[in-house]
């Protein structure tokens, strides 16, 4: 580690910090449907959409309400993708006259983009027409996102309202959120991005004459002699921007965010990383804001910080450290080099960015990544695995890191009513049996799933080992990275492991699904369940949010929680791999 | 629930076009208006006005007298329509064995028993990285002079002008860009 590299993640949290409040406290009046600077140019178009569609935004819904809107629009979403995919062979911005995509990848994709989490079985570049990166991709990387912080908004409501039966209107959450949130911060970041170097145009591949003719030897033992450099274009910039800010992660390209023409500068690393978290970061300002009690939403945010910063620091160690199994090689440390663990990374961003990245992208469900999990150090692979195990609370996904930490809040509050034998409270709501119920089956559908598959997958050689790029312990953490990345809806992967095949894009399109729409249910329920409550007023017996106490129980609950869960198939996977690395074994 | 499914399908609709279509290709016109050269990949020419790559995409050097880039992943190397890392992990034989033949291989070219900086053993996450650590850099310094005849001191001086530092004095890490590097060789030899 060195005090640049250090500085550098001091400098990217101290802007986080800085635009949390004003961001948060934005998002909350838009939500509140209060005066924005922006109203003069988006209300017209908010008032025109609604007239177009049917939509009356006034009308509350119940949370059955609310979750069955969420799921019909889903669909469409889906419905639109899964045949733009499916035709692009037909339609227009199709400049490498690619075909069709297969009916199970074009399946896995369109679940994929649906659920926020944009795991990617395919390579982009090879794959995907223009047309379907832009309206079929892109546009779901809004749709999800803003469904999510529709979501998110709902169930805040359902701690702030008392004694009502709704949660809002989820179609004019929809709007809103994309409207006044997500379309101006990504045309104002696409921007910033095109003027580092992110392309952003619609031309065929390029073809350029080798500096040096190059002789390769191919698989079949012949020498062919090479003169050309294909180099794939496209409207890159555009979706790069709603990839960081919607958490969503899809790369443009099969390289993602270590692509030059995705992410060429430190600058632009810098502001993807900030993209990721913006958002969710501001949310739990929005929280304090809708509740009335911004220092609870403070506490929230420290408790993800403090995660956060461990996270940072124990990948960015392993990551410098030495490849023992190497020789040869200089890997220390120099003024000309920052030494490390270079497999998989980039030479402009180093290990500190890198691993920074990394821990940022699993976090949040975002999942883009500029260097390549899999190759990382068994320690520094395990920093992102366990982010996401942790139910990627750590800021998390847009609207789903919201709602996912105050799942864990309400078992935290459960927890300190239990250690001093009253009923526990949170903002004067009883915490009873049918909330911890609901938050419990939140909870445990997400091991279930990841647990589940992973063991199927581990136990047939025929179609869960054969896709494996690695061996030995390295292979059960390639494996379990797939469902943990498919259920956590982050997207990122171990990505040596062959997922294009009809096991993998089934079981895994399975689990977004469940992961998404499975742990919607249980949650709204709990919103609605809370908005219907009467506000007890405070005693000298309830347990308060917003001190550091509690601040400290909760990152205690997410850990235990976690750890209690996984720690057995963790010291399996990555643990096993670490010691026998510097044992010397190789696989 | 026939009127929930109307509404869905009309807001898809409606939307997708205005974020699907209206928001990347508005993008678009505006980058081009603005910034033609970035939008479009700063693509590099010869001075046939030959497309020669591009100032942010890598490519693949084998022989003495160029500066080698990383090895690469993408397709058979520096693929750029095939950007890929190796994804190999780090007790994977396949990847030791991979690193200690580029190894053995710079060595042998470099008549030198130095260790190998470690960028340049190691495939990068894109397979098209641009650049190499300027320890990578200086390593080959002495073998790309003397393949060329020209004074190391005047070679590190190119180096150095193909040197980025941190951008702001801060950010990510310093690099040597060996494209544009080897390029400004190539036309050093033209201007002798």
């Amino acid at each position: 580690m060195t005090t640049n590299g250090l500085l550098q993640i001091v400098v990217f949290f101290a802007i986080l910090l800085v635009s949390a409040k004003p961001l948060g406290v934005y998002i909350a009046r838009v939500f509140e449907r209060k005066r924005t600077w922006l109203d003069f140019a988006l209300a017209p178009m908010e008032r025109l959409l609604y007239k177009a569609t049917g939509i009356d935004p006034e009308k509350e819904m119940r949370w059955t309400e609310y979750l069955a809107a969420m799921l019909v629009f889903s669909a469409a979403t889906f419905a639109l993708t899964y045949m733009v995919e499916r035709m692009q062979h037909m339609l227009p911005f199709n400049p490498q006259h690619l075909a069709g995509v297969a009916p199970a990848l074009a399946w896995n994709t369109a679940v994929s983009f649906t659920t926020n989490t944009n795991w990617q079985s395919y390579s982009p570049e090879g794959t995907m027409s223009y047309l379907t990166e832009m309206l079929g991709l892109a546009s779901h990387n809004f749709w999800s996102a803003a469904a999510g912080l529709a979501l998110a908004i709902a169930f805040i409501r359902g701690i702030a309202r008392r004694e009502m039966r709704t949660l809002g209107n989820f179609w004019a959450d929809l709007t809103r959120g994309t409207l006044w949130v997500l379309v101006p911060l990504s045309s104002v970041l696409a921007i910033a991005l095109v003027s580092q170097g992110v392309v952003q145009n619609l031309r065929s591949y390029d073809t350029a004459h080798l500096v040096e003719t190059q002789s390769q030897t191919g698989a079949d033992g012949k020498i062919a002699t090479v003169t050309t450099q294909s180099i794939a274009q496209g409207p890159v910039a555009s979706q790069e921007a709603i990839k960081m800010l919607g958490t969503n992660g899809g790369g443009f390209f099969n390289a993602n965010s270590a692509h030059p023409f995705e992410n060429p500068t430190p600058l632009t690393n810098l502001l993807q990383m900030l993209a990721i978290f913006l958002i969710p970061a501001a949310l739990t300002v929005t929280l304090g804001q809708m509740t009335g009690s911004p220092k609870h939403g403070w506490a929230v945010f420290a408790t993800m910080s403090m995660l956060w910063l461990a996270g940072t620091l124990l990948c960015y160690h392993a990551e410098s450290q030495a490849n023992p199994l190497m020789h040869g090689v200089a890997q220390q440390l120099t003024s000309m080099q920052s030494g490390g663990n270079m497999e998989g990374k980039e030479v402009r961003f180093g290990i500190a960015n890198s691993a920074l990245f990394a821990t940022v992208t699993t976090d949040a469900s975002c999942g883009a990544v500029n260097a390549m999990h899999d190759s990382f150090t068994p320690l520094g692979g395990l920093v992102p695995l366990v982010n996401i195990l942790l139910g990627e609370v750590i800021f998390g996904g847009v609207g789903a890191g919201m709602y996912g930490m105050l799942i864990f809040v309400i078992l935290a509050v459960f927890i300190a009513g239990l250690m001093v034998g009253r009923t526990p409270e949170y903002f004067g709501k009883k915490i009873e049996a049918y909330d911890v119920q609901m938050a419990m089956l939140y909870l445990l559908i997400f091991p279930l799933v990841i647990l589940g598959f992973s063991a199927v997958s581990v136990l047939a050689p025929g179609f869960g080992l054969s896709s494996l790029a690695n061996h030995g312990p390295h292979g059960l953490s390639e494996i379990l990275y797939a469902y943990t990345s498919a259920t956590g809806n982050n997207g990122s992967a171990f990505a040596g492991l062959n997922a294009n095949t009809p096991w993998y894009n089934t079981s895994l399109g399975i689990a977004m699904f469940a992961g998404r729409f499975l742990m919607l249910i249980p949650m709204l329920a709990v919103a609605g369940n809370l908005a219907a409550k009467k506000r007890v007023p405070p005693t000298a017996g309830t347990f308060p949010v917003t001190t550091p106490l509690f601040t400290v129980l909760l990152t205690g609950v997410i850990v235990i929680v976690g750890a209690l869960t996984f720690f057995p198939v963790l010291a399996l996977g990555p643990v096993l791999e670490h010691l026998l690395l510097h044992a010397g074994r190789s696989f | 629930m026939q009127k929930l499914v109307r509404t869905a399908v009309l807001y898809t609709a409606i939307t997708s076009v205005f974020l699907g279509l209206v928001y990347p290709l508005a993008i678009t016109a505006v980058a081009h208006l603005v910034f033609p050269s970035q939008a479009a990949g700063q693509l590099l020419h010869n001075s046939q006005g030959e497309l020669v790559g591009s100032a942010l995409i890598g490519q693949p050097f084998s022989g003495p007298r160029y500066f080698h880039s990383r090895p690469s992943a993408a397709g058979a190397g520096y693929d750029a329509a095939a950007s890929s890392g190796s994804n190999l992990a780090p007790t994977n034989k396949a990847l030791i064995d991979r690193v200690q033949s580029s190894v053995a291989a710079e060595q042998a070219m470099n008549h030198s028993a130095a260790a190998v900086p470690v960028d340049l053993v190691t495939a990068s996450g894109s397979g098209l990285d641009p650049d190499i650590t300027p320890a990578a850099a200086e390593y080959q310094v002495l073998r790309v002079a003397a393949a060329r005849a020209i004074d190391p001191a005047r070679l590190r001086l190119l180096v150095q002008q193909h040197t980025t530092q941190r951008q702001f004095g801060l950010l990510g890490e310093p690099r040597v860009a060996v494209l544009p590097l080897n390029l400004a060789l190539d036309a050093l030899l033209v201007s002798r």
